[in-house]
């Protein structure tokens, strides 16, 4: 657990494994529903213009977060 | 009856698939402990009468937005024979856990694994025997897009139903739902023991098209060609359409309609040639517009395009307290507001969706747009009036902007954006096919609810007392008009305008029509009598308050029902029409002063 950084701060083609989900209960399940759950490696596809969300990949899913709530994800360097 | 209810998460063609099963016999419906409507329909399977509901698309049994409590509410309180689970072959390796959760319900399942085409492509294999044994439920995989194993899972959910007993309500599902982590475990060792997923996704067209659709400078400039290319092609392709209906139209009414009734009163003879034909048909000759922009429509939506749009928009919507998901419905509003504004369902935040339903009605919709189109060809050249009209789109995002940014602190919210990117899709010509008819068969109901009664109204009101000048001051259309004179004078709309506006508050198809009656006339002649009426400083003037002051009676008794707050609707309607009055005002008097 030492070397976590905030999904908002990886660069597009970055890769890691999602190490923590500092979100409420709701969003909680929500984002494990979605495919975004612990211990998953997670890509980072682009980031869109203006401070706008980012995509990513996890399994065969892509999805877009703004970069706030990416702020709460935090992941850790790919083994 | 036996039931069977359908169950899957958004975007894996859960609706596809239904409408293949149940043809083109679905009603909307009501059921026990259930706040919205349901589509539901009575099918024969084997031996069995079935009712299939489809229930709204959910990512876990556990979600906390209102569709997925309407999922739970509704296997709280109805008993089900068979649960049909819906999911995307192509995301089986998450997807899988609702059959999971439904399984640990102790409901009677059957898995499809839907878009297998999409899974193929993408190298997936399943292994449906050993997830079959796996989870202890049949699986089967379909193409429900292209009939390609619909058949065979058409055949076992027969026999499933067949023999399986009613489970009844499901009271303590909650609980019953605890054990989530037994869940996550169950899901590694089924998606490891019978699928094969590719080491590296292919770089597929999707990631392609990606590239340039999604670029961070010129994916917006090019979303916006593209829309603006639309409108174009719809513009193009219908006019031809439209004229034929035209022609028609006239035709019927000159050999058919005129000899026929020519032995029949005066009044009658007006009130069903001047009064219904014409108001009608003034309306229904707008039907292939309409067609095709809700054809271009579906394959701008069933193609994932849509999306992409949340995506390239969101930042700019965060600034005015909305999401991208706001930008897409209210794009879906350029259809029509109703449906659009129950899409606003997605949003978990009350406050986001109730920012966002206030800005769709402005969205100016395919029946509004009906009116624009007519008035601008009466009143300005060809070479204007398509300026005219792209002005009026405008003007319709400018006021959706200002009413978002006015009322953004009074809804504040922190809903996180989270939204899936389905890869593209090529929407089948049957699919297609499907929507033009819905459109029509829409269009057709409102034109025997609203449209006729609409016509006869405003056909009575120009005519009545007997023996006035029709829609003379001393009609019941004039009384009216001289009424609301004092309130719509200064915005340069006149009385007989003044009529159309009225019952343009209950639908927007009927100003149209009653134009063609308050002046008895159709088509050329009827465009050439209101260029002569007014000037484009009152029509524009007319064109704008048209737009802003209220969408239609549908639109605000579906704000009502989905805020449900007659508050918020009041609010809502009062804010549009003063919105309306002061921009007519500023517009009418500001041209007037400038000396137009």
């Amino acid at each position: 657990m030492t070397d976590t950084r905030p999904l908002a701060e990886l660069m597009p083609g970055d890769n890691g494994i999602i190490a923590r989900l500092k979100v409420d209960e709701a969003l909680y399940q929500r984002l494990s529903a979605m495919g975004l759950r612990i211990g998953r490696p997670i890509q980072v596809i682009r980031r869109a213009a203006l401070s706008g969300p980012i995509q990513v990949r996890v399994g065969f899913t892509d999805l877009i977060l703004r970069r706030v709530d990416a702020l709460n994800i935090c992941v850790a360097p790919a083994a | 009856m036996k039931r069977l209810a359908i169950v899957g998460m958004p975007n894996t063609g859960k609706s596809t698939f239904f409408n293949r099963l149940t043809g083109a016999t679905a009603r909307v419906g009501n059921w026990p402990g259930v706040t919205v409507d349901l589509l539901g329909a009575k099918i024969l399977l084997g031996a069995d009468m079935v009712e299939v509901v489809d229930l709204p698309g959910l990512y876990d049994l556990h979600g906390f937005s209102e569709d997925e409590l309407v999922v739970r509410h509704f296997l709280e309180n109805n008993p089900v024979d068979l649960v049909a689970i819906i999911l995307n072959a192509g995301q089986i390796d998450h997807q899988i856990a609702i059959a999971l959760q439904l399984k640990q319900l102790g409901l009677p399942v059957v898995l499809l694994l839907n878009m297998i085409d999409e899974a193929d492509k993408l190298g997936i294999r399943i292994d449906t025997r050993k997830m079959s044994e796996a989870l202890g439920m049949p699986v089967m995989v379909l193409s429900a897009k292209y009939g390609k194993g619909f058949a065979e899972a058409k055949k076992a959910l027969t026999g499933m139903i067949a023999i399986s007993e009613q489970s009844p309500g499901l009271e303590d599902l909650q609980e019953k739902l605890a054990q989530d982590d037994q869940v996550e475990m169950q899901m590694q060792a089924v998606i490891s023991h019978s699928v094969q997923l590719p080491i590296q996704l292919p770089e597929s067209f999707t990631a392609q098209l990606d590239k340039v659709l999604l670029h961070p400078w010129l994916g917006l400039p090019i979303f916006f060609g593209v829309m603006y290319l639309l409108f174009q092609g719809i513009f193009l392709l219908g006019a031809p359409f439209q004229t034929g209906v035209e022609w028609l139209l006239t035709m019927i009414s000159q050999y058919a309609l005129e000899p026929l009734l020519s032995p029949a009163p005066g009044w009658l003879h007006g009130l069903l040639i001047d009064g219904i034909y014409n108001g009608v048909g003034t309306v229904a000759s707008f039907v292939p517009i309409i067609v095709l922009f809700f054809l271009f429509m579906a394959v701008i939506e069933d193609t994932g395009y849509l999306s992409r749009a949340a995506f390239l928009m969101d930042a700019v919507m965060a600034k005015m307290g909305l999401d991208g998901r706001s930008f897409v419905m209210l794009l879906m509003g350029f259809g029509c507001n109703v449906p659009a504004l129950m899409g606003t369902r997605v949003m978990r935040s009350r406050a986001l969706r109730l920012l966002t339903m206030m800005v769709i009605p402005f969205s100016l919709c395919s029946a509004r747009l009906q009116v624009f189109i007519f008035i601008t060809a009466a009143l300005f050249s060809a070479k204007h009036a398509p300026l005219v009209l792209f002005s009026l789109y405008m003007m319709s995002f400018a006021t959706a902007i200002l009413t978002a940014l006015l009322f953004k602190r009074k809804f504040e919210s922190t809903d996180p954006f989270v939204l899936e990117l389905p890869p593209y899709r090529l929407p089948t010509l049957m699919q297609l096919w499907l929507r033009g008819w819905q459109e029509v068969r829409h269009f057709l109901k409102r034109a025997s609810k609203f449209i006729i009664i609409g016509v006869v109204l405003v056909w009575a009101l120009t005519h009545l007392p007997p023996g006035v000048r029709e829609a003379g001051p001393d009609s019941f259309s004039g009384m009216l008009g001289t009424w609301f004179n004092p309130v719509l004078s200064p915005l340069g709309i006149d009385a007989q305008m003044t009529i159309t506006l009225i019952f343009g508050f209950v639908a927007k198809e009927i100003v149209i029509g009653a134009l063609a009656v308050v002046y008895g006339m159709e088509g050329d002649a009827l465009s050439h009598q209101i260029g002569a009426s007014m000037d484009w400083v009152q029509a524009y003037s007319f064109m704008l308050f048209t737009l802003i002051y209220t969408p239609c009676l549908s639109t605000i008794a579906t704000l009502r029902s989905e805020s449900r707050s007659n508050l918020y609707a009041a609010a809502t309607v009062a804010w549009s029409l003063g919105l309306a009055w002061i921009v007519s005002f500023v517009f009418y008097q500001g041209a007037r002063a400038l000396g137009y």
